[in-house]
């Protein structure tokens, strides 16, 4: 299975996605910024970072780049993208997921271990967990606030699309404590908090955060 | 505008030029011109001024360092030594290490954002120059008292700049230290350190060789900012209501620097470059002398091909400007295309401003006229050098006759409770997560120890699981009482820290931060400290293998307390056996090693509940420290050991608190029998550690630190059932302490957590 990693200018957490494919039994695939070429991959993680320095607006930049000229089609077609942190900001700015990423409520930059809930298990990258399964991986991002209007905030929540939800904590204020989210058909998936950092017990909380990448990797055996 | 060339410059001999306004004194104004035999250009005079400043010649220092390579230790494991931009250091397996710490002191305190930025910008790209790539980095940072109003606009500032640029860059933040005094308010000490790694062939040094070959300067354009930094900022003492000098900060744009790294990386990966500078203090004069004083000895600069932000600058602030994320590379005809094609890749700017010649001279061009021609080695190396005046303060006697003997003492159970909660939240003591909580820890995914551990480790080689360990530390209290004790006192704290982990030490780095080399009495604190660190790593068998030095951190007359902080980087075979600080299961032992004295000069509890400061700080004992530490790496190694914790500020009570935090159990201690309660648990004597020993793995720890005479008392036992007999409801976590009296963690936790935030977040 060829999953690909996009390295965007100032994307700073590819080696980790591409490290966390490889432990889940995937094979990483680079993808550059600059190459309209997904090169017949499987699956793409959109990883973290500060792609374009994030100046202007996170993602705003990166929504631009030739291989998401490519990326936005493929994943409309069903192609399973997961889009971690700056890449969550990537796939809103690219209206593939709705609402946006604004300024943590603190005004601060947050790194801290995080426990989620699992709310939906029937999308591409969650279908390794147990419904409303508890997981803890590390969450660090400036600007993770989820926001959108009442009405879309009902109908993700009416249509069973938020795949997480912070739990005791909410780091950064986003609205219903939402830290992900997915498209109705669930190959497309929003993720504030870094599973790509919680995939050895050596270096992460936890290694809860290799479910999301075992998951897609199940759902293309069963595909 | 009229260009002051090398031919005006002859032609007009006596021309009045601002010498002073640049920094520069009489004396050393007149070495230029003999050295030239004829006034210096407006441009040289810039050159000599930014490059003879304190910060970038070590005048004032020189003769005081240079006892660490006069007494460097026997050892294999240095593979380039202090004098580069950072040494490096052979971990094993084909690995090397590089790792420095610089101060940004002045400009955190102008600009904090920008200031501490522009720190960790700075020292990476020194760390990128000799060919590794930067893996982590921590902050050593101290602040006036926390409730005082400048700390409210420095603090937030400086930690907001660190994680901004930091995290921003993709290193990881592993560590540091967060310092209240109140001889910091108005001189807060910014100091960043970044470790780097490469394999030993991949080292590189900064020198221009091969006549012929260019030199291409690759980053960010040059604009006005930061023009001076080194000269005016940090090399003067602030004046109480001087004039603002935010023009002198230089502004940092982390995602530049993100690409630098990465454009860097790959052509030296390529074997592009012959030769690599970074450009921090001094911009394109230090680059320039440094890489031409290293190499051929020759260089030809043709100044006006450097790509500008602003158009209007003119030579003199071209060549002093501090502009971030440019590097400087001299690169052989040959491969210019693939380097400049590399460079492209990354969107980094680059253009050849010069070659490298056999002319012995530096010659820099404006628009085809000749502004500078001078010998490089007189700018880069050759340098005033000063035998500062120095005498013992005419104070530290008496500094020294007034003991904390006399002050009160807690003794009643309630007293010593009271007291062990007030110190678990004092600044010092209490929680730094309100920090580290901005700074990314994760990214990379390497990271196996981060604060409040010990050290920071990091795994180096992911196949074997090398690693290293760092830690960073100083007293400024016990280096004001004894600066020669102080300095080892520093020494011996990082080195016992890294040791905790189970990484073997190394190496060591520091950075000197000390009051006006102009007064005797700073310059014998500087001389005394310097001594201390030099014999005591020659003791310890770990080379220094660079540093820095920082001056003039003192408003009016009154310096900070003499701050050598010191870095100690160790090696570790594999991460996997590091031992955290964190206790394990129910029936754990807990030790204490080492000997307790009744040493309270300097200590945090004299401090904060006496705000008294005299006497003699604890014993210093190289040897003893030395053994500590080849018992706990030998516990890691051996398997006897589930955690450890270093015993430091705060005495065995903040040791255990943090180790019961950290895991989040309870433990029933006790005090050792002849020992008084309140010096067990509050003094601060060196060279201890405690130690939590598996039952199964306790005749031969015991047993170990009995035939190499290291005392070892058995202290307490992890208990997470302590509640009931304590007094608390059933399940509640508990630590003991004899039958003297019982905390609960909650309380502990609340108290020790809150003291930041409820300053920072009001």
């Amino acid at each position: 299975m060829r999953i690909g990693v996009v390295t965007f200018p100032g994307t700073l957490d590819d080696g980790d996605a591409a490290r966390a494919v490889c432990i889940a039994g995937g094979e990483p695939v680079a993808l550059w910024h600059g190459d309209d070429d997904l090169k017949g991959v499987d699956a793409v993680v959109l990883p973290g970072g500060f792609s374009y320095g994030d100046y202007l607006r996170c993602g705003a930049i990166s929504r631009f780049a030739p291989v998401m000229t490519s990326l936005v089609p493929a994943a409309q077609g069903g192609l399973p993208v997961l889009g971690i942190c700056n890449g969550f900001q990537v796939l809103c700015e690219s209206h593939l997921l709705p609402g946006a990423l604004t300024r943590n409520g603190s005004l601060h930059f947050v790194c801290r271990d995080q426990r989620l809930r699992i709310e939906r298990t029937d999308t591409d990258w969650t279908r390794d967990f147990a419904p409303g399964q508890e997981i803890v991986i590390p969450l660090k991002n400036g600007e993770g606030c989820f926001v959108a209007d009442e009405r879309t905030l009902d109908e993700l929540e009416g249509e069973g699309r938020v795949v997480a939800r912070y739990l005791e904590v909410n780091p950064n204020g986003s609205r219903r404590d939402i830290a992900g989210i997915s498209n109705a058909r669930g190959n497309i998936v929003g993720l504030m908090p870094h599973p790509e950092h919680a995939v050895e017990a050596l270096t992460g909380p936890s290694t809860d955060g290799l479910g999301f990448f075992t998951s897609v990797l199940t759902t293309m055996v069963r595909a | 505008m009229t260009i002051d060339t090398v031919v005006h410059a002859q032609a007009h001999p006596d021309q009045p030029q601002p010498f002073a306004e640049l920094g520069l004194k009489p004396d050393e104004y007149q070495r230029i011109r003999d050295i030239l035999g004829r006034r210096p250009t407006s441009s040289e005079l810039a050159m000599y001024s930014v490059m003879w400043s304190e910060h970038c010649s070590y005048k004032s220092s020189k003769v005081h360092l240079r006892q660490f390579g006069e007494k460097k230790p026997e050892t294999q494991a240095l593979l380039v030594g202090i004098g580069e931009n950072a040494g490096v250091v052979d971990i094993g397996d084909g690995w090397a290490v590089t790792f420095k710490v610089e101060s940004h002191n002045h400009p955190s305190y102008v600009e904090p954002y920008q200031g501490a930025a522009t720190g960790i910008g700075g020292i990476v790209r020194d760390i990128m120059s000799m060919g590794a790539r930067p893996i982590a980095v921590m902050d050593p940072l101290r602040f006036g008292p926390l409730d005082a109003p400048d700390t409210k606009r420095v603090l937030p500032g400086v930690i907001a700049g660190v994680g901004g640029y930091g995290n921003c860059l993709g290193l990881p933040n592993i560590g540091g230290e967060v310092v209240f005094d109140e001889s910091y308010a108005g001189n807060p000490l910014v100091n960043a350190l970044c470790i780097g790694a490469m394999r030993h062939d991949d080292i590189h040094l900064a020198s221009a060789k091969g006549v012929g070959n260019l030199v291409v300067l690759y980053g960010a354009r040059t604009g006005g900012d930061g023009i001076g930094g080194v000269s005016v900022l940090a090399s003067e003492t602030f004046d109480a209501d001087g004039p603002a000098k935010r023009p002198s900060v230089q502004v940092g744009d982390p995602f530049m620097e993100k690409l630098l790294i990465e454009a860097t990386l790959e052509v030296l990966h390529a074997g592009l470059v012959e030769g690599i500078q970074d450009l921090g203090g001094a911009g394109i004069s230090c680059a320039t002398s440094e890489l031409a004083s290293n190499g051929e000895g020759g260089m030809h600069v043709w100044l006006d091909r450097v790509l500008l932000r602003d158009q209007t600058l003119s030579p003199e602030e071209i060549l002093m400007s501090e502009s971030q994320e440019r590097m400087c590379a001299i690169v052989a005809p040959a491969n210019l295309d693939a380097f400049m094609a590399l460079c492209r890749k990354w969107d980094v700017e680059a253009v050849v401003i010069g070659e490298v010649t056999d002319s012995g001279r530096l010659t820099i061009d404006w628009h085809g006229e000749r502004i500078v021609d001078v010998p490089p080695r007189t700018v880069a190396h050759e340098g005033p050098v000063y035998e500062r005046p120095y005498h013992r303060p005419s104070w530290q006697d008496t500094l020294q006759a007034d003991t904390p003997d006399a002050l009160a003492r807690p003794s009643a159970p309630d007293e010593l409770r009271a007291t062990l909660l007030d110190l678990v939240g004092a600044p010092n003591l209490a929680s730094k997560a309100w920090v580290t909580s901005q700074y990314d820890r994760y990214v990379l995914g390497n990271t196996v120890l981060a604060q409040p551990e010990d050290s920071g480790m990091v795994r180096v080689d992911e196949q074997t699981g090398r690693g290293v360990a760092v830690s960073t530390d100083c007293n400024g209290r016990f280096a004001k009482l004894d600066p020669y004790a102080g300095a080892q006192l520093a020494l011996a704290e990082s080195y016992r820290n890294v040791v905790a982990t189970g990484a073997i030490p190394l190496a060591v780095t520091n950075c000197l931060n000390f009051g006006s080399p102009e007064d005797p009495e700073v310059m014998w604190q500087f001389a005394e400290a310097t001594r201390g660190l030099a014999d005591g790593c020659l003791e310890l068998g770990i080379p220094v293998t660079g540093g820095n030095v920082s001056f003039y951190n003192q408003t009016g007359d009154v310096a900070i307390l003499p701050t050598p902080v010191v870095g100690v980087l160790g090696v570790i075979d594999d991460v996997d056996r590091r031992t955290p600080m964190a206790w394990g299961p129910d029936g754990e032992l807990i030790y204490l090693l080492g000997d307790t004295r009744d040493e309270f000069g300097g200590s945090e509890w004299a401090h904060h509940v006496h705000r008294h400061l005299g006497g003699l700080p604890p014993i210093v004992d190289l040897a003893r420290e030395r053994l500590l530490g080849e018992i706990l790496v030998a516990g890691s190694r051996d398997g006897m050991l589930t955690a450890a914790h270093d015993v430091s500020d705060g005495g065995v009570a903040q040791t255990l608190v943090e180790m019961a935090l950290r895991s989040g159990i309870g433990a029933r201690t006790w005090v050792p029998d002849g020992i008084d309660p309140f010096v067990f648990l509050f003094g601060e004597s060196a060279g201890r550690a405690v130690v939590v020993v598996p039952r199964s793995e306790e005749l031969r720890f015991t047993e170990m630190c009995a035939a190499r005479q290291l005392p070892a008392h058995r202290i307490g036992v992890v208990d997470s059932g302590l509640g009931p007999d304590a007094g608390y409801p059933d399940g509640t976590q508990v630590l003991q302490v004899s039958d003297l009296f019982a905390v609960a963690l909650d309380e502990l936790r609340t108290v020790h957590e809150g003291t930041l935030p409820a300053v920072l977040d009001a």
